[in-house]
């Protein structure tokens, strides 16, 4: 085909093929306040997500920001030690609880996933929508602590303190409770759309490894949620009830908690991390333009990385007085995670290698994510490694840390994938230079905040200190600083976006020149998804693929021969 | 050979002083763990200027500009190389393990002569028995000599942290947790509490003394007579400061966690039943034993029970320090 080729419709760029057509975006069919609340669609229960996550996120980094304004100086700077110890049991339950946990896979994942398996929709569309108003609910038992007395126990809630302090621990443990509800029904409705609406020609090795991530991430939430959910159901009865379970007092053990506590939260950590490098192997191997390096490694290394997460939960207690044994076992199995993460990230310094790279938004998140996740991943090393835990266990180095995965590889990814995916489901594009000068303003802000953590951890300032020894805090001071620039970056990140809503220009079918099936269809994409069952080709072979300048964005271009 | 070695233990000398990234070392394995933790942080730092140097390079090397294309062709799949990329981090990971393994060994299991000290944490204070019986705030120790801790606590999780000497250890409530160290000079160390126990958590700060050769046993002696010693108001006064008393009640009239003791002997009180009470000899020895049974309304009922920590004598000099308190 002549490219020139004035004849040329929409359709062949990819875009609708008329006025009338348009109308079928997911976005404005069916219209209606009503119509979004109670859709089966899978792209507007992922937008409905999408609000609802970012929402929790801003809640919950003023929480942060409070924090770090409180820890400008030794003793009290803002607010008092009982509301600081809320703040930061808030920031840390609403982060994990209502963002990062869902973040990826409820938002992002469940726009993305039937798009790139090529199905119409999930495979339980009501159960996909029960989820988010589950999350609702499990939302709102857990802001209602927040006026309710506050929990101050920390979002680890460890027994028997929260057995037997008092606030709202009942409220905030339900909260938790009912969101484990919503995770483990999305993770079951994608590990059987998965399995169940691949299309014709769609094969478990045809599979975006965005998709090995989720359906490693889904297997995670179905096993380890409901031990959370035990969990907190039998901290309600101790507290409600006086069964002597956990606290000592009536005859528990404390650090049973702490056992069923990391049985769910350390799977929970991969949940939080797999689908963001599921994100990064797309970006890498889209923004190099060149075939994923090793697929089938980065696929099984998620599937070991689930299994894996399973295993390791006891390097949380090295301290706590459990066994030599235990300790000498749990120890040695936590190093083996970190070789399936290793392997991942080889293989995109590979993808990269002889690509031809394009520097956008999510590439530059992309590279950012090498090194703040580079920097979480090898500081791991240290706390998996006995003696060095025991010095740095429940100090600041270990915030640092999990602050560089959680924030540094999830968070990076998140705004990778949004990024990355914003063109195709809100149909506009964002300001470019502006992305890219606020993924700067994140990568400074953030490395500020968290940098100068691990040398006062290291230094052995322990964590959830509201008072602090003077020697402490210039570290402080460049932390605070640094929250304060990476708040600047997230304005700038959120004007730029809203402002794309309404003002943005039109986005192109393909504009990174993907080819994962989500490019195929129009942005934003039919309600329908697909007319008749796509076509299935390799996802990463991008030989087809060409950029046309009069759409600013990549066409399809087939080969002599081929439909 | 020789000269290897000696450079060697220069090094280990030179580490003794607080550096950029670990406090001093002031006990035993502190040397040997900061050697696990410099060793891993080499390794990392390798790992790191690989990754990361050629994240970059490539950023720049390959970055699409106008008139520079590769071949289209790549291979997306090399099992020499992806196997190398598995086995090798494989292979470095265990003596990572195995180092830490083995300074966790000899850390945490006490040499059979040590010099033992009860430890009880309570929010938000510490106390150590000696052997004679003599509880301080401080933990005093000899130096150069293991130091056993058979530590409990009264309330909720605690843990006992000495930086200097990278020493942890939970403190959970219902059993006992084992820590032990050396001293290797003479001197004062921080103690830390670092699992969060609730408002005073950041404030449960106590201090190590470690004394000069010889001079240990003579401050135990000394101290330990205080009873004896001192006119009974001032004892009380030590023993409020080294029971953890002042953790929650102030001696100037300004609420902390309980009720002050300025002005309190023979004020009345409302309890949180809705009955009153006197504050008098009987009232203040049954809220050291039993502090449940009569608290001041608009307080939580937090405070442990002292029963069978506190001798009658010491519970008497406490009553003479709060009348003294007028």
């Amino acid at each position: 085909m002549n490219v020139t080729d004035t004849s040329i419709t929409p359709a062949d760029l990819g875009g609708y093929a008329s006025r009338e057509a348009e109308s079928e975006n997911f976005l404005s069919y069916p219209k209606g306040i009503l119509s979004w609340l109670v859709t089966l669609d899978h792209k507007r229960i992922g937008i409905l997500y999408l609000i609802c996550i970012l929402t929790a996120f801003f809640i919950g980094g003023m929480f942060a920001l409070l924090i770090r304004t409180e820890l400008l100086t030794p003793g009290p700077t803002i607010v008092d030690a009982d509301t600081y110890n809320q703040l930061f049991t808030l920031h840390g339950a609403i982060m994990i609880f209502l963002f990062i946990i869902p973040g990826i896979p409820a938002a992002l994942g469940n726009f993305a996933l039937p798009l790139m398996l090529g199905a119409k929709d999930v495979a339980f569309p009501r159960l996909n929508l029960t989820s988010w108003y589950l999350w609702l609910i499990g939302a709102a038992f857990t802001v209602f602590s927040l006026v309710n007395g506050g929990a101050d126990t920390g979002w680890t809630f460890y027994t028997p303190y929260s057995t037997q302090t008092d606030g709202a621990i009942i409220s905030i443990t339900m909260g938790v409770f009912i969101l484990g509800f919503s995770s483990i029904l999305t993770g079951l409705n994608f590990l059987v759309t998965i399995h169940r609406l691949r299309p014709p020609g769609m094969t478990w090795f045809k599979m975006p490894l965005f998709l090995w991530a989720i359906y490693g991430t889904a297997i995670m939430q179905v096993l380890a949620t409901p031990v959370i959910g035990i969990t907190m159901l039998l901290l309600i009865v101790e507290r409600t009830l006086g069964f002597g379970i956990f606290d000592p007092a009536l005859g528990g053990d404390p650090v049973l908690f702490q056992h069923f506590f990391w049985f769910y939260s350390h799977p929970a950590v991969y949940i939080m991390i797999l689908p963001a490098l599921g994100i990064m192997s797309e970006i890498f191997s889209v923004f190099s333009r060149k075939h994923i390096f090793g697929y089938k490694f980065i696929a099984f290394s998620s599937i070991v990385l689930a299994i894996l997460s399973f295993l390791v939960w006891g390097h949380h207690m090295f301290p706590s007085g459990q066994s030599q044994l235990a300790n000498f076992v749990f120890s040695a199995l936590t190093f083996t995670v970190s070789i399936p993460t290793a392997i991942k990230m080889f293989n995109w310094l590979a993808t990269m290698y002889k690509g031809e790279i394009v520097l956008k938004t999510p590439m530059l998140y992309a590279l950012s994510f090498m090194f703040l996740f580079g920097i979480g991943g090898l500081t791991g090393l240290f706390l998996g490694a006995l003696a060095v835990d025991i010095h740095l266990h429940d100090t600041y180095f270990v915030v640092a840390h999990f602050h560089y995965v959680m924030f540094g590889g999830t968070v990076i990814a998140f705004l990778a994938g949004l990024h990355y995916w914003w063109p195709k489901v809100f149909g506009r594009m964002y300001n470019e230079t502006l992305g890219r000068i606020g993924a700067a303003i994140i990568f400074v802000g953030f490395n500020m905040t968290f940098l100068s953590q691990f040398v006062m951890g290291s230094q052995g300032m322990p964590r959830r200190y509201y008072n602090y020894l003077d020697e402490y805090t210039i570290y402080h001071h460049i932390s605070t600083g640094g929250s304060y620039l990476m708040a600047v970056g997230f304005f700038l990140i959120a004007g730029y976006l809203l402002h794309s809503l309404l003002k943005g220009k039109r986005a192109p079918a393909n504009p990174w020149g993907g080819n994962t099936l989500e490019w195929h269809v129009p942005s934003p994409p039919p309600y329908y998804n697909f007319k008749e069952a796509p076509r299935v080709g390799d996802p990463y072979d991008f030989s087809e693929i060409h950029w046309d300048e009069r759409i600013e964005g990549y066409v399809f271009r087939k080969a002599e021969g081929s439909a | 050979m020789g000269a290897l070695l000696i450079a060697l233990a220069g090094l280990a000398l030179a580490g003794k002083e607080k550096t950029f990234w670990l406090p001093k070392q002031s006990s035993t394995i502190a040397a040997e763990i900061d050697w696990v933790w410099g060793f891993i942080f080499w390794l990392s730092a390798i790992f790191f200027v690989i990754i990361v140097g050629l994240t970059i390079l490539f950023a720049i090397q390959y970055r699409a500009r106008p008139g520079y294309a590769t071949a289209r062709k790549h291979s997306s799949h090399n099992m020499t190389l992806e196997l190398t990329w598995t086995i090798i981090p494989s292979l470095l990971i265990i003596p990572i393990f195995w180092f830490g393994f083995k300074a966790y060994l000899d850390m945490t299991v006490p040499p059979a002569n040590s010099y033992e000290i009860g430890v009880t944490a309570q929010r938000w204070a510490w106390m150590f028995t000696y052997p004679n019986g003599y509880v301080d705030e401080n933990l005093h120790v000899p130096v150069d000599r293991p130091v056993k801790l058979v530590m409990q606590s009264e309330d909720v999780i605690h843990s006992f942290f000495v930086p200097n000497f990278r020493v942890k250890r939970d403190i959970v409530p219902g059993r006992y947790n084992i820590a032990w160290f050396e001293a290797t000079e003479a001197g004062e160390h921080v103690i830390f509490c670092t699992e969060y126990c609730g408002t005073g958590h950041s404030d449960m700060l106590s201090k190590v003394v470690v004394h000069p050769a010889g001079e240990f046993e003579p401050w135990l002696e000394d101290a330990s007579n205080f009873l004896d010693k001192l006119a009974p108001a001032e004892a009380g006064a030590m023993l409020y400061n080294m029971r953890g008393c002042k953790q929650c009640h102030t001696v100037d009239g300004t609420i902390r966690i309980g009720p002050s003791f300025k002005g309190a002997w023979g004020a009345e009180h409302a309890l949180s039943d809705g009955s009153k009470v006197t504050v008098e000899e009987n009232y203040v020895r049954q809220s050291i034993l039993d502090p449940a049974s009569q608290v001041v309304a608009g307080y939580d009922a937090v405070m442990p029970t002292y029963k069978g920590r506190l001798k009658d004598q010491e519970i008497t000099a406490i009553i003479a320090y709060i009348k003294s308190l007028q």
